[in-house]
């Protein structure tokens, strides 16, 4: 590390649940940090009540994402040269999920949307079947290669407007896990892929923000995921018939 | 608040409606020259079946369009939901389609 | 204002379709009610026409018309969006269909002026 210079300001949402406020910090400016670099400099060196939630630092395993400046990132990986404006810097707990304290956000809502959406996995062979050969060049198994880098940061989940104005909304993580299913030929049951994304709180409640692919920081495109269920599902609506919902 | 067939009125009606607004603001835009007068409205429509044809299903699909647009906005403006937001959207689709139709059967077949 | 998070063209292209259509349906029952008076009521329908005569009320009938055509060029770059897999474009599109409404709401002004 270089020799510091002018300390940076740094607004940080304390607060347990639904009430709290920001707090300013004085935090040494660095050539080489990160958002996330930030956040610990202040748990360490000047308030250790402050919670937030990392794991791994590098980008993969999607606990760090906060609001900065009024979007949503994974902290890890922002350099903070990206977002210091007037030497000052806003960060606050993700939003469209409740708050436990500070910085740290409740996931819950999130990963049930995410099971809810069909995002488990079912298996169509048993261990003693041989296992089955998936050629990675087909266009299907692109389009499922697509959706599985996501790191389930819910960053993108926080960027979408649709999520914070309807609660039952999947939102665009669970409906991209959903759209890789579907275009994952090991899914034998595509249908019921649709079926589970055809309720009222499914991919057709999307009004095409795009914010989700916008701010994925893994350059994912739910959006186009969310675009290829509506196309799948209008065609299933075909073929079924008006019986089907 | 869509479920698929919701999601697929909406989505047809607006597709039944693409030539229909192209018509309609072609008609418009040609309509206003000179200021419009009830006698030229009439000249145009009276007993006519095409247009009758045309502002009739022009009316059916925006009915069911405007009424599911408009429950989308008060679902996620009023977090209504349930039977009353089903009520509210089959309000507004009646009322656009009655005052629709009572104004297409008045310029042609009145 | 609008918030940093939405500050991007699509999510600009979505206001502007909710807008339009909310206005466009609270337009839709006006509409339909001066036209059932073209018969029933002649004179009073003609006295609502002649009042588009004015200069305030045509542009805001261009504003109506600007209203539509946003709606119409934005949900036909939506049903695009949404049925074709055109994912890189998505931008232009936008673009376009603002362009468009932008285009025939212009031509609906010079003429009725």
């Amino acid at each position: 590390m270089t020799e510091a210079r002018a300390n940076m300001m740094i607004s940080v949402w304390r607060g347990m649940g639904s009430t709290g406020k920001f707090e300013t910090f004085e935090v040494p400016a660095q050539d080489n940090q990160t958002v996330l670099d930030v956040v610990t400099w202040i748990q360490q060196a000047a308030d250790p009540s402050l919670s937030y939630r990392y794991a791994c630092r590098v980008g993969m395993c999607g606990s760090c994402a906060m609001m900065v400046n009024g979007q949503p990132r994974w902290t890890c990986r922002t350099h903070v040269k990206r977002v210091l404006r007037d030497n000052q810097i806003e960060i606050a707990p993700l939003r469209n999920l409740p708050v436990i304290k500070d910085l740290a956000t409740d996931m819950d809502p999130f990963f049930d949307k995410w099971v809810k959406a069909g995002g488990v996995h079912r298996a169509s062979r048993s261990r003693d079947m041989p296992i089955q050969e998936v050629k990675p060049d087909t266009a299907q198994r692109q389009a499922a290669d697509n959706g599985i880098e996501c790191i389930n940061c819910a960053v993108c989940y926080a960027a979408c407007d649709t999520v914070s104005s309807n609660r039952d909304y999947l939102g665009p993580a669970a409906l991209q896990r959903a759209w890789t299913l579907f275009n994952d030929e090991k899914v034998v049951d595509k249908q019921a892929v649709l079926d589970a994304v055809s309720g009222s709180g499914g991919c057709h409640n999307c009004h095409t923000q795009g914010s989700c692919t916008k701010f994925c920081p893994n350059d994912l495109d739910p959006l186009g995921s969310i675009a290829g269920l509506k196309r799948e599902t209008a065609k299933s609506f075909f073929r079924r018939g008006s019986k089907q919902c | 608040m869509l479920n698929a067939r919701l999601y697929m009125a909406q989505r047809l009606s607006a597709m039944i409606m693409i030539p229909l607004v192209f018509g309609h603001l072609a008609v418009m835009i040609y309509a206003i020259q000179g200021g419009l007068t009830t006698a030229e409205i009439l000249g145009r429509t009276k007993g006519s079946v095409t247009w009758f044809l045309f502002y009739g299903t022009f009316v059916a699909a925006v009915s069911v369009h405007a009424a599911i647009g408009v429950r989308v906005i008060i679902h996620e403006t009023f977090s209504l939901k349930g039977k009353w937001l089903e009520a509210t959207t089959w309000l507004i689709g009646a009322l656009l389609l009655i005052m629709g139709a009572r104004a297409v059967l008045e310029v042609t077949f009145a | 204002m609008i918030r940093p998070h939405r500050s991007h063209p699509l999510w600009l292209a979505y206001f502007l379709h909710r807008v339009s259509g909310l206005a466009l349906a609270l337009f839709l029952p006006f509409h339909f009610l001066l036209l059932s008076m073209v018969i029933s009521q002649p004179q009073t329908a003609d006295a609502l026409l002649r009042f588009t005569d004015h200069l305030t009320v045509k542009l805001a009938e261009g504003g109506l018309v600007f209203l539509l055509a946003v709606h119409f060029f934005g949900g036909v770059r939506l049903l695009a969006l949404e049925f074709l897999p055109w994912s890189g474009k998505r931008k232009t599109i936008t673009a376009a269909a603002i362009a468009f409404a932008f285009f025939v709401s212009g031509s609906f002004v010079l003429r009725a002026v």
